[in-house]
């Protein structure tokens, strides 16, 4: 049953990927899709109605968590303590950038909380992938169970390490450019002329940065952490994933040179997803993999009691299928472009 | 200092904050509701800019309330982790819940409902403002279910490693304590939604602009004011008081700055507790009272506070009281106004009765702060467990993180919601000031 809820908390962890990853990456490209004021206001509209609902999966990830591994959550959420509380913080300006700038007609405010919105959407990339980076290069457990990282030391990935070194800044850097090319496509879908144009440009300029990073971060692993390969050697079918990796980067650049800006969205989403299942793949069946192996969380050690999750796998598949009725009342609603010369 | 305190500190102020804003849309949810189906029912295009109107504060709010709500979700585990480890496997089950069953919903209504409007038409939009309220109770019923188990523990067995883990789901999830308490405090949100309808309704009737709509915010707003109002206090604050009497009745003697135990004691309605000399000092109280509203009988006996050993005693007693009779005394108030309200308001004379539209105007603050000081009580009372009678809170702070880091994040929120709370009210004034420009003229489909 802990495999279950593994798989779970990871089908969560990507929906929330994917979806907040769009308007996430939306903001990170706002100024260069939105040159003016007008095309700004665009921009924001597209993602308006939904953002918020596309940040609920990470509240309901973190409380699936919680739920199934509190074990996890504690020494998780407790050792990543700054930063943790940093992106609080990045939540509520871009949360604030968002709603806050149609609210007076007034440039000096509009551009304010534009440039609000874009900073915080590009820290949040940057931190959610130096996040995974430190799940996947492991963290200082110890005996206890518990953990404290510094933001940084030596930026080296071995000894007393911090937040930051090299390798998670390089993660860092992927998962900026992933979610930029993925915002970029979300933005071309849903917007027209030239705006969807820059939007065009701008993920197939993207797209070259985003294949060499993808492959330096790759290699990357291999280095800092070479037993993510046991799986994959246990079990082939895994090497599907990177199979998928590579096929949709490729699908993201097809599609886009084709003008075809669905597919293109799709293949983005897809590679996201991918990615991810990539690295949760080889962590398994360690949920927060210790610098000592002998301190690392695993399913075993940090699940829940069984009683506890049986009772949610009653709830949780009723509840999801519920909330997936929502949403996709709610995109359709909202569905097609975005016109640019809507009053705001 | 200490990280276990500055904990505590960040906690209370970030919870206390966050509270401000649910308290307001889960009161606001239900009246809008009312004025949706006014509008179809009677066909009074009014009734539906009334409900777009408070829409639009709604809106605002839950922003607020999202924002600060997802700090508060985190802190278990960043500052509370050997809390967590110790109850997640029972109280993650309700915030698990709240975010697949609650957030979802009122995430994706609340856009349904702010900009769909045109889209949906009205009978949809009715229905999206129903959605609404329901995922904001629903939201309520989580969260009070889980602070419940806090205060009343049930449905669990100890586990090998010393944490807790779920028994039975049916007794966390309809614990006795979660109904009382919530039955309380939606009924205390209801009262700060219905003194706000109410007061902006005076305030337009009373600056003669678009009292028309003022007039309407009145009705409804007094109206529900008062059920709210009574119901505060009967049935809902009594089954509360007798909850604690029976479950916790340290907190009991110390709400009530009773040090000895006594028969038939009394019912203080003012005096400061003097924690050296152990007792209330310049005590105006009803004899008797206490212990007839506690045991229904007028010489039942309560037991004081030097009855109990210290460490069983809430750490703030003073605090724990005056929070207390705060919350008591502005319930008696708020069931006067509203009971004149409704008496005008039934005569046809409240639109011109300025002295009384004065004081509901002036009024709105008030059932924030009850509402703040019930939780003071709540929460106060709790102590010093942080699970009643099964984990002390000085146990429950994250091991490693140290007082250093935690000062560093309470000082960076209280800047963050300092601003938050000046760029609220500037808002707010604002969609007041347009509020009366807008309503009664064709409307533009206002958002992003
Ligand atoms: C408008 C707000 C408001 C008003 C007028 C009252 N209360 Fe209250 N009270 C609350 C708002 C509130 C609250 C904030 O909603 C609390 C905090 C926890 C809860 O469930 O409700 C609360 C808690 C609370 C508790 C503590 C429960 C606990 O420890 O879990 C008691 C004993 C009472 N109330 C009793 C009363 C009585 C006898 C009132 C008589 C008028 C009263 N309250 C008025
Ligand atoms: C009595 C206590 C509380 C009540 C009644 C309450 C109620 C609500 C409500 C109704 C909302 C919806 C937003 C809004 O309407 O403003 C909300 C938002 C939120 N609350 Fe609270 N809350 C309480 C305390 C807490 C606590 C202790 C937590 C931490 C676990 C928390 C976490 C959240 C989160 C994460 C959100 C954002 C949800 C979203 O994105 O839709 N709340 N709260
Ligand atoms: C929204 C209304 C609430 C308010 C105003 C409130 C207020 C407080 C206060 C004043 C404290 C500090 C007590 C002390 O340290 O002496 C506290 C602590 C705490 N409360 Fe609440 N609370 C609310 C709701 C909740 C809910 C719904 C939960 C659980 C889900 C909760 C969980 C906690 C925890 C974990 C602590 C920290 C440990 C402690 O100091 O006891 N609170 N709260």
């Amino acid at each position: 049953m802990g495999t279950v809820w593994f798989m779970i908390v990871a089908f969560m962890l990507v929906c929330y990927v994917i979806l907040d990853g769009f308007d996430i990456g939306a903001g990170i490209i706002h100024f260069f899709v939105g040159r003016d004021e007008r095309e700004r206001a665009t921009v924001i509209r597209s993602i308006g109605p939904v953002w918020d609902g596309n940040e609920v999966w990470l509240l309901a990830t973190g409380g699936t968590l919680y739920f199934a591994f509190p074990q996890l959550y504690a020494a998780g959420f407790s050792g990543f303590y700054l930063p943790l509380i940093m992106v609080l913080w990045l939540l509520i300006l871009r949360a604030a950038g968002i709603e806050l700038r149609h609210q007076l007609d007034n440039p000096l405010w509009t551009s304010f909380w534009d440039f609000v919105f874009s900073m915080a959407s590009i820290l949040l990339a940057i931190f959610f992938g130096a996040a995974l980076g430190n799940v996947i290069r492991g963290v200082p457990l110890d005996a206890t169970g518990y953990f404290f990282e510094p933001l940084f030391t030596d930026w080296s990935t071995t000894g007393t390490t911090g937040i930051l070194d090299w390798f998670t800044v390089l993660s860092g850097v992927v998962a900026f450019v992933a979610l930029a090319v993925h915002g970029a496509s979300y933005l071309a879908l849903k917007t027209e002329g030239e705006m969807n144009e820059r939007a065009r440009r701008v993920a197939s300029t993207g797209w070259y940065v985003l294949a060499v990073v993808t492959i330096l971060s790759l290699a990357a692993v291999m280095y800092v952490r070479p037993q993510i390969l046991d799986n994959y050697y246990a079990l082939p079918i895994g090497w599907l994933i990177p199979f998928l990796v590579v096929a949709s980067l490729g699908a993201v650049k097809y599609f886009n040179g084709k003008g075809n800006d669905k597919f293109a969205f799709t293949s983005s989403s897809v590679y996201l997803a991918m990615m991810l299942g990539g690295a949760v793949y080889g962590l398994y069946p360690d949920v927060l993999p210790a610098l000592d192996p002998a301190h690392s969380l695993t399913i075993e050690n940090s699940k829940a009691g069984a009683y506890g999750l049986g009772v949610g796998l009653i709830w949780w598949p009723i509840g999801i299928i519920i909330a997936l009725g929502y949403f996709t009342f709610l995109f359709r609603t909202f569905k097609g472009k975005v016109a640019t010369d809507d009053p705001h | 200092m200490e990280a276990n305190l500055l904990d505590r500190i960040q906690f209370t102020f970030t919870i206390t904050f966050h509270y401000l804003f649910p308290m307001l849309t889960m009161g606001l949810a239900p009246l809008i509701v009312i004025f949706k189906t006014l509008a179809i029912w009677k066909k009074d295009e009014r009734w539906n800019e009334v409900a777009r109107f408070w829409g639009k504060i709604f809106g605002i709010t839950f922003l607020f309330g999202v924002v600060t709500g997802i700090p508060m979700e985190f802190q278990f585990g960043t500052n509370w982790a050997a809390f967590s480890k110790f109850a997640g496997g029972v109280i993650g089950q309700t915030l698990a819940m709240e975010g697949t069953f609650a957030f979802f919903l009122e995430s994706a209504f609340v856009g349904l409902f702010l900009f769909g409007e045109k889209r949906l038409g009205q009978t949809l939009h009715w229905v999206a403002a129903f959605l609404l309220f329901l995922g904001t109770w629903l939201s309520g019923w989580f969260i009070i279910a889980t602070n419940a188990w806090m205060q009343h523990p049930v449905g669990y067995e100890s586990a090998p490693d010393g944490s807790v883990q779920l028994t039975s789901f049916w007794s966390l999830v309809l614990n006795k304590w979660a109904i009382f308490e919530y039955m309380h405090n939606m009924g205390g949100a209801v009262v700060v939604g219905s003194f706000a309808v109410s007061a902006l309704g005076a305030f337009y009737v009373l600056s003669k602009r678009k009292a028309e709509y003022g007039k309407l915010f009145l009705k409804v707003g007094v109206v529900a004011g008062l059920i709210a109002s009574i119901w505060m206090l009967f049935p809902s604050g009594d089954l509360q008081g007798r909850m604690i009497a029976a479950h916790q009745p340290v907190t009991l003697a110390a709400m009530e700055g009773l040090f000895d135990t006594r028969e038939g004691a009394p019912l203080v309605l003012i005096g400061q507790p003097d924690m050296e000399k152990k007792r209330l000092d310049n005590a105006i109280h009803i004899p008797n009272m206490l212990s007839f509203i506690t045991y229904q009988s007028w010489s039942a006996q309560v037991r004081g506070l030097n009855e109990f050993p210290p460490d069983q005693h809430p750490d703030n007693i003073p605090l724990l009281y005056y929070s207390f009779h705060i919350m008591v005394g502005l319930g008696t108030i708020f069931i006067g106004i509203m009971v004149l309200s409704a008496f005008w308001l039934w005569r046809g004379r409240l639109f011109d009765t300025n002295w009384l539209l004065w004081i509901l105007m002036l009024s709105f603050p008030l059932p924030f702060i009850a509402n703040t000081v019930g939780w003071m009580v709540a929460e106060l009372g709790r102590q010093p467990w942080l699970v009643y009678g099964l984990f002390r809170t000085e146990h429950g702070h994250s091991p490693m993180v140290s007082g250093g880091n935690v000062l560093f994040t309470l000082l960076g929120f209280l800047g963050m919601y300092t601003i938050l709370a000046l760029l609220y009210i500037f808002l707010i004034l604002r969609r007041i000031e347009h509020g009366a420009e807008e309503m009664g003229v064709e409307t533009v489909e206002e958002g992003y």
